[in-house]
């Protein structure tokens, strides 16, 4: 009787494990095909810009696979990287986003410093506040603001409009709000203890925002550089209001406005401009991948 | 080196009192420690004294100088902190001289005071690590280091030992007064703790809902205290407090527990509770070591009663023995070889002469 | 000790009288280094959204030239208008169908992700991100070409199965899934990445639990995944419908509203009336009815994020 029952015990159990190893070595390989999918389906269009900017303008009008580069050639490069004027859109952006950036951190590093750890009559307020407007979209506010720079141009005489710089004082609605919110998150998880020992240790205000918080707070500190950075390279409805003129252009709106001429469209040059305007926000997320990560999901908890 | 006076302090938050009117006076080189449970205002009043909290009335002094309105980096103290706080993003070196290169020391004697103050709390290897690379044990004593460099005239310690494990926490304990015969700073420190209290302090605050219940050294709270919440505080186990009354039998002063038991008191007490109303309400409050195992040569005033065991709970040196007096939970400490058993019967001896009434309505020690 | 007491009465009196004004000092001198710290916030946010928004409104009542007040007159107008329907409608099948759809797919990718052992998760969710963290403006461009009528590489790949050459960009319906796709394309790798920082904050014992309590994978997730992360998809979907509603690169790029004005949303039909057009008022008066649905959003957003923390 004994006997019997191990003997079937045995087996059964064995069964048994092996099934459930199984599930799980085919759900492991169904998920590893569908990432497959998503993956293709990701990064099929950059994968297509950097064949179609490795080929000629012969080619591409021949029509051949699209797929496939026959005869790849860096002309396209040597000819935008040359081009006076899509260097310049390059300039331009580039000065645009750093000197967003700057501009951003100076306001929003002390502002959530004051709203993390200085309580004041008012603050819980302007918290929401700020969160509020992050959520306000550029498309809502494109036209009011074109008009009023317009009127301040006609009341002062300082032409804004048509002016890369002034996009200054645009693109800080986008990046300041939610750079502000994400580090007061980071500020705010700083133990209150750590600034109490900062003002005994004989620190103010001050020495304590720059040598202890910002310090501590530096992986967020990064997250929302690069936030305030990838918004100010890529924003394309603001500039595509403000500025006209090709010396003014930043780099989106320079390659569309410019290199789609009319029913000529350069697809060799304009997928290269597309590549190169997208290569800056692609290296630093290459390497900073985890900071870039961090700084998405931050903006969806309570600072 | 100073001493620090508090004089009726006072802390409101809106409608609430967490301090309510507090005297103290701490010698200079003293070690107090404030004890009592969580929110009885023991913290409140540490960062009151280190200018972390306003206060809302009352004056505190630093060396004879009143610092109400001296903001925590001109008071000169120095704090450790529950949590250590040590910035993360400096050295175990940097952490200690930030106070110094705020106020810009020579580098000299920076290195110096570092130098000298790591030796002091064997810290010397530590110096260059960053605070993730070290124990708790380890972050604690850079935590005091931070203070020591400074040379503060009064160190505060706010809970600096809570999140330590058990063994760590009483090797640091014997760390701290090591430190604190070696600098000898006026030093007043905050613990929930009553064995850290007793064992550290030169003289003990036990403070309870925002006011001092009793100010004394160790050995004063331990057998003269004042208030119930001290005798049942301070101890462990706690005090037994066992509801009684007086009584005069054939001239005689006798203390009746139950209906079965009761005692002559021995003539010391009874001169001293004499004079009491024979109707009070009272509590007769008697530490867990006084209520022993009965034996052949009992002093006087020594009692013997039989009482049948609820619990026993060996400790190794000693066994812990419940039972109930009309409802009433008591513990007693007898030998381990009395031969104590669950549910056995026993006779106990309770030592009057270390005996203390208490009013039950108003918690006074009589 | 005795010295204090003595000299305490003398000292006492005209240190808490000092205390009340200094005390007071100290406060001020706290709260304005405060709002000195956060008045560049405060103007920026003053003069640059919330009084362009209030502007957008005066605008939206004046005449094209902007010298008359016509009260709801470019509302009526746009009542009487096809187009103006024809975008309300576009704009919310655009908005919800996108969103939808990065949902899942996110939330489906996010599990696939979540699946695989964890070495290899990190250059998985590396290589999904990568569209969204290209300017949209650039990455349109792509699908454009993609979509070209005449070198259409989708319609070059789709010749080989025999389908028949699609009109992309020049067919309104097939237009509309153009956008869409792409909007999913470009949106759905935001939905997994918060989705999967959710999935990771589910503790694993909540799964051995269920499964010693017999549940099978799928009420795993009913009854433990989808409950744990429902406030995180609530804020990631609100969230995402703002944007996908207010959305201006996508079409802009792909079909400029076309074709007959078919793919239209708010945005790019405010663009075409309001800059292109040179008619301010009436542009504010189609961005403006955005607002209603963003402020809804906005709120919802607002409840759950102090939700989640209140939780933490």
């Amino acid at each position: 009787m004994s006997t019997m029952t191990i003997d079937k015990a045995g087996p059964r159990r064995n069964v048994k494990y092996g099934s459930m190893s199984r599930d799980r070595a085919w759900a492991l390989r169904w998920s590893y095909f569908f990432l497959v999918l998503f993956a293709i389906f990701s990064l099929t269009p950059p994968l297509y810009m950097l064949i179609t900017s490795l080929k000629s303008s012969a080619e591409i009008s021949a029509a051949t696979n699209p797929w496939w580069v026959f005869h790849p050639t860096l002309e396209n490069y040597a000819e935008l990287l040359t081009s006076n004027q899509f260097l310049r859109f390059f300039w331009n952006s580039a000065w645009v986003s750093i000197i967003v950036v700057t501009l951003t951190m100076l306001i929003s590093v002390p502002a959530a410093f004051a709203l993390a750890r200085m309580k004041f009559w008012g603050s819980a307020t302007l918290a929401t506040g700020v969160f509020l407007t992050y959520l306000v979209p550029d498309s809502l506010l494109f036209i009011p603001l074109f008009k009023m720079f317009a009127l301040i141009g006609d009341w002062t005489g300082v032409q804004l409009i048509n002016r890369w710089y002034v996009l200054l004082f645009i693109y800080p609605t986008l990046t300041v709000p939610f750079c502000t919110w994400i580090m007061i998150g980071y500020f705010a998880s700083i133990p209150k203890e750590l600034d109490e020992a900062a003002i005994i240790d004989g620190a103010s205000w001050f020495q304590t925002l720059t040598r202890i918080f910002i310090p501590v707070a530096l992986p967020g500190l990064i997250a929302a550089t690069i936030f305030a950075f990838t918004v100010s390279w890529a924003q394309f409805l603001y500039p595509l209001v403000f500025t006209t003129s090709t010396d003014q252009l930043v780099l989106p709106v320079g390659i569309i406005t410019t290199l789609i001429k009319g029913d000529v469209f350069n697809w060799g040059q304009i997928m290269t401009g597309a590549l190169l305007g997208a290569a800056p926000p692609l290296i630093i997320y290459a390497f900073l991948m985890d900071y870039y990560i961090a700084g998405l999901t931050a903006g969806a908890t309570k600072g | 080196m100073a001493d620090v006076a508090l004089r009726k302090v006072v802390k409101r938050y809106d409608d609430v009192e967490a301090v309510r009117g507090i005297d103290l006076d701490i010698a200079d080189h003293e070690f107090i420690v404030l004890v009592g449970p969580s929110g009885c205002g023991k913290s409140t009043t540490l960062r009151m004294i280190a200018g972390l909290e306003d206060i809302s009335d009352g004056d505190i002094m630093i060396g004879g100088d009143v610092v109400n309105d001296v903001p925590p980096k001109d008071r000169d103290i120095a704090m450790v902190f529950q949590n250590y706080a040590l910035y993360p993003h400096m050295t175990v070196a940097e952490n200690m001289s930030f106070g110094l290169r705020l106020k810009h020391y020579p580098k000299a004697e920076i290195k110096a005071r570092v130098t000298e103050a790591a030796r002091l709390l064997d810290i010397t290897d530590l110096i260059d690590r960053k605070p993730k690379q070290l124990s708790g044990g380890q972050r604690q004593r850079v935590a005091m280091g931070r203070a020591i460099v400074r040379n503060p005239k009064v160190f505060l310690f706010d809970e600096p030992l809570s999140n330590l494990d058990a063994k760590l926490r009483v090797q640091m304990r014997i760390e701290i007064k090591k430190v604190h015969q070696k600098v000898r700073t006026t030093t007043v420190y905050v613990t929930h703790d009553q064995v850290e209290a007793m064992t550290l302090a030169d003289r003990v605050v036990v403070m309870n809902k925002g006011r001092i219940e009793q100010i004394g050294t160790p050995n004063e709270l331990y057998h003269k205290p004042a208030t119930r919440f001290v005798a049942g505080f301070i101890g462990s186990p706690a005090m037994n407090f066992i509801p009684c009354r007086l009584e005069d039998v054939g001239g005689t002063l006798q203390i009746r527990l139950t209906d079965r038991i009761a005692f002559p008191l021995p003539p010391a007490r009874a001169a001293r509770y004499n004079a009491l109303p024979r109707t009070d309400k009272l509590l007769l409050g008697l530490r867990p070591e006084h209520l022993t195992e009965s034996h052949a040569h009992l002093e006087p005033g020594v009692e013997t009663f039989d009482t049948v065991l609820d619990v026993t709970e060996p400790m190794g040196m000693e066994t812990l023995v419940y039972f109930g007096l009309d409802g009433t939970p008591v513990c007693g400490r007898v030998n381990p070889n009395a031969g104590a058993k669950d549910g056995a019967p026993m006779r106990l001896a309770m030592d009057l002469n270390n005996m203390h009434l208490l009013n039950e309505e108003s918690g006074v020690v009589l | 000790m005795a010295d204090a007491v003595v000299r305490q009465p003398g000292v006492a009196r005209p240190a808490s009288a000092r205390k009340r004004a200094s005390l007071h000092n100290i406060l001020r001198r706290k709260s304005t280094a405060a709002f000195l710290m956060t008045l560049p916030l405060i103007l920026l946010i003053t003069l640059l959204v919330v009084y362009p928004a209030f502007y957008s409104l005066h605008l939206a009542t004046l005449n094209k030239s902007m010298q008359r007040f016509v009260g709801f007159g470019n509302f009526e107008f746009l009542f009487r208008r096809d187009t103006f329907w024809l975008v309300v409608k576009q704009s919310c099948i655009f908005a919800i169908t996108a969103v939808v759809f990065k949902a899942l797919i996110g939330f489906i990718v996010a599990h696939f992700v979540h699946n695989i052992p964890a070495k290899g998760q990190r250059k998985w969710r590396g290589m999904l991100l990568v569209p969204w963290v290209i300017p949209p403006a650039m990455s349109t461009l792509a699908w454009l070409w993609l979509f070209d009528p005449s070198y259409s590489a989708f319609n070059y790949t789709l010749a080989f199965f025999g389908i028949g050459p699609i009109p992309w960009t020049g067919d309104a319906a097939w237009a509309r899934f153009a956008v869409i796709l792409v909007n999913v394309w470009y949106g759905a790798p935001f939905f997994m990445i918060m989705y999967l920082a959710a999935l990771k904050s589910v503790p694993d014992q909540l799964y051995e639990a269920a499964a010693i309590d017999g549940a099978n994978w799928w009420q795993r997730i009913w009854y433990v995944t989808l409950p744990m992360m429902r406030n995180i998809i609530a804020i990631t979907t609100l969230f995402s419908l703002i944007v996908t509603f207010a959305n201006f690169d996508i079409v802009r790029i792909l079909t400029a509203g076309g074709p007959l004005d078919h793919t239209h949303i708010f945005a790019t039909w405010a663009f075409r009336v309001g800059i292109e057009g040179s008619d301010i008022p009436l542009g504010a008066s189609v961005s403006l009815f955005m607002v209603p649905i963003l402020a809804v959003a906005a709120i919802f957003i607002l409840r759950d994020v102090n939700k989640r923390g209140n939780e933490a």
